[in-house]
């Protein structure tokens, strides 16, 4: 089972934004979407995640329609990081996270649980009764990162789940971003199908089983790291001149502008 | 870190109440003993006819001037908390409230329009003049609150300051149909378009009471239901969507009930402005911005405030009396340019 996108084209105001992308994304792997500024990254996950319809195609999770799901089985099957989230309210990090706990009939004394692992996995404990609106951009990222993992927590009942994020580690200082990345390999191991826009070639190349270069709202190449990092198509698609080398501990492919 | 916890503030409302009641039916232009009070209160219930009191006026005033008075103010008092605190949570900031983006001038238009146009039926204090006047306050504050959501939100938050400006441009419309409905109308029709501008509880009767209990019943009941949704919806919609929340049907109820809440109340007690905004402010600051205890301890702690407002005005300058919506917005006023520069210092105002 996967997330599927079959045929999606999307136009708005006179512009193509999206063209016919065909995009799977299997649980249980982590697939990256990179690409330059202003081609569609975004949007695709948007319309992966169900936030904005395709004018053409359409989306399936697990074999059925994404707006045939009822609202509620969705969220426990699919959990969504859009990239910017502002909230203006001063909930506590705790209160943030077990927001993710919504969809679920867990009961108090389980959810506190998960939130507080949770936290504790992407190292925001200390935050747990700070105020969100008083938190730097990164430990805001990281607390909302929790957010969506207490949302799919557990195994549920209607198929492989997915989480779809948009720039995880965009504010994260290095240390973050690794254990991010350690966060959400974890996760596919488990089985859950986590697809990402991420800007960083180096970070997506050492933890994606799939990496999906996007460019002017069509799919440029999809492959393993190593297949799809190479000069000639990072060149043309960034507009750099790129020097290309594996790295020497993990054999993974090393960018340089 | 926050003030009380939810509960403890809670229980300190539900203690202070009676005794807010107790002071509120005791003091006026005659001072009634606490002792009268209860004993005739004793007498009412028990249903001891007793030996007549020969001081009967008495009663007349607890039972029929300064209960059914009260329990308005109470009622109105609830309803435009509870109302402000859920508009605050659709609109995903703190400074939404219904008298500042024109949802209380849209009312007091509607209810004007059905004063004038209906006059004749509305003479007398009847049941179903009071209703239609507050079917005329609901309509104006419903169509005022969905076009200044529709103006000032988008998926990306609410723009305060369209949200503000379109309030303003609203109040300045209102405020020209109101004088141009009053340039058409009777001295009759006159005096109570007038009573709504200033907000104003001495109208009181039993009827009236009726009418603001069954909203009140209505909103009070159903609005703690939508707590997690609009808990979810402070993250911002697709967030809530994505939580589960069916986010359409949510937004279209909550936004029915706000404006019934608001319409009503301005219908019946006029324009009491503020209370809306500063009641679930200092809860908020007290217990944070949960919605499953913010909206009934903001219901309660609404109805408290404004049975102590209306007793002051009733008294602060004895033997006549201030309009109850004056003696909010002087207070509240000053309030909400402190939250504006507060906000301001840190800066969380969307652009």
């Amino acid at each position: 089972m996967a997330l599927v996108a079959e045929n999606i084209s999307l136009y708005l105001s006179g512009f193509n934004i999206l063209r016919n992308i065909n995009l799977s994304i299997s649980a249980g792997k982590v697939t990256a979407i990179v690409g330059p500024n202003g081609a569609g990254k975004s949007t695709l996950i948007k319309v992966l995640s169900g936030d904005i319809l395709p004018t053409s195609g359409g989306v399936l999770l697990n074999d059925k329609k994404l707006d045939r799901w009822p609202l509620e089985q969705r969220a426990k099957t699919m959990s969504v990081l859009p990239q910017h989230s502002s909230l203006d309210f001063p909930f506590t990090a705790s209160e943030v996270v077990s927001l993710g706990r919504i969809p679920h009939q867990t009961g108090v004394q389980k959810d506190n649980e998960i939130v507080k692992e949770a936290l504790d996995l992407v190292d925001a404990s200390y935050l747990k009764s700070r105020f969100f609106t008083q938190m730097s951009g990164g430990e805001k990222q990281r607390v909302q990162l929790a957010r969506v993992l207490a949302q799919i927590w557990e195994k549920e009942v209607y198929g492989e789940q997915f989480l779809v994020l948009d720039e995880p580690t965009a504010s994260l200082d290095l240390s973050h971003q690794m254990l991010t990345v350690k966060v959400v390999t974890d996760l596919a191991k488990q089985g859950v199908g986590v697809v990402m826009v991420i800007h960083d070639l180096n970070l997506a190349a050492s933890c994606a089983d799939h990496i999906v270069v996007f460019d002017k709202g069509i799919i440029a190449a999809t492959g393993q790291p190593d297949q799809v990092l190479n000069q000639e198509l990072i060149g043309k698609v960034f507009g750099i001149n790129p020097v290309i080398i594996s790295h020497p501990n993990t054999g993974k492919p090393l960018v340089f502008s | 870190m926050r003030g009380l916890t939810a509960s403890a503030l809670s229980k300190l409302l539900w203690v202070l109440l009676p005794i807010v009641v107790l002071a509120a039916l005791s003091v006026g232009t005659i001072d009634i003993p606490v002792s009268a009070i209860i004993q005739r209160t004793m007498n009412l219930v028990l249903g001891q006819a007793g030996a007549p009191i020969k001081d009967d006026y008495l009663s007349a005033v607890i039972f029929d001037i300064r209960l059914p008075r009260i329990i308005l103010a109470f009622l109105v008092g609830a309803i435009l908390a509870i109302s402000g605190a859920v508009m605050q949570g659709l609109f995903r900031n703190p400074l939404a409230a219904p008298s500042l983006i024109g949802v209380s001038s849209g009312a007091s238009v509607g209810a004007s329009v059905v004063i004038v146009f209906a006059g004749s039926m509305l003479q007398s204090h009847s049941i179903i003049g009071l209703s239609l006047v507050a079917c005329g306050a609901f309509i104006g504050s419903f169509l005022v609150t969905l076009f200044v959501y529709r103006l000032s939100t988008s998926t990306l938050g609410t723009s305060v300051t369209t949200m503000l400006l379109t309030g303003l441009a609203v109040s300045a419309l209102a405020g020209a149909l109101n004088s141009l409905l009053s340039y058409f109308a009777d001295n009759e029709m006159l005096r109570q378009i007038s009573i709504w501008q200033m907000g104003n509880l001495s109208t009181a009767n039993w009827s009236r009471v009726i009418i603001i209990g069954a909203v009140g019943l209505v909103v009070l009941v159903l609005f703690p239901r939508d707590s997690k949704a609009l808990n979810a919806l402070l993250l911002g919609e697709s967030e809530a969507r994505h939580l589960g929340i069916d986010v359409q049907k949510v937004k279209r109820r909550l936004i029915i009930l706000t404006t019934l809440g608001v319409g009503v109340s301005v219908a019946i007690a006029g324009m009491i402005g503020f209370v809306g905004l500063v009641v679930p402010h200092i809860v908020r600051l007290l217990i944070g911005p949960d919605h499953r205890s913010l909206l009934p301890v903001s219901a309660l702690a609404g109805g408290i405030l404004l049975v102590i407002a209306d007793t002051v005005a009733r008294v602060i300058i004895s033997p006549t009396e201030l309009p109850t919506g004056i003696l909010t917005a002087l207070l509240g006023a000053p309030f909400f340019i402190l939250l504006l520069t507060h906000q301001r210092k840190a800066s969380t105002i969307w652009p």
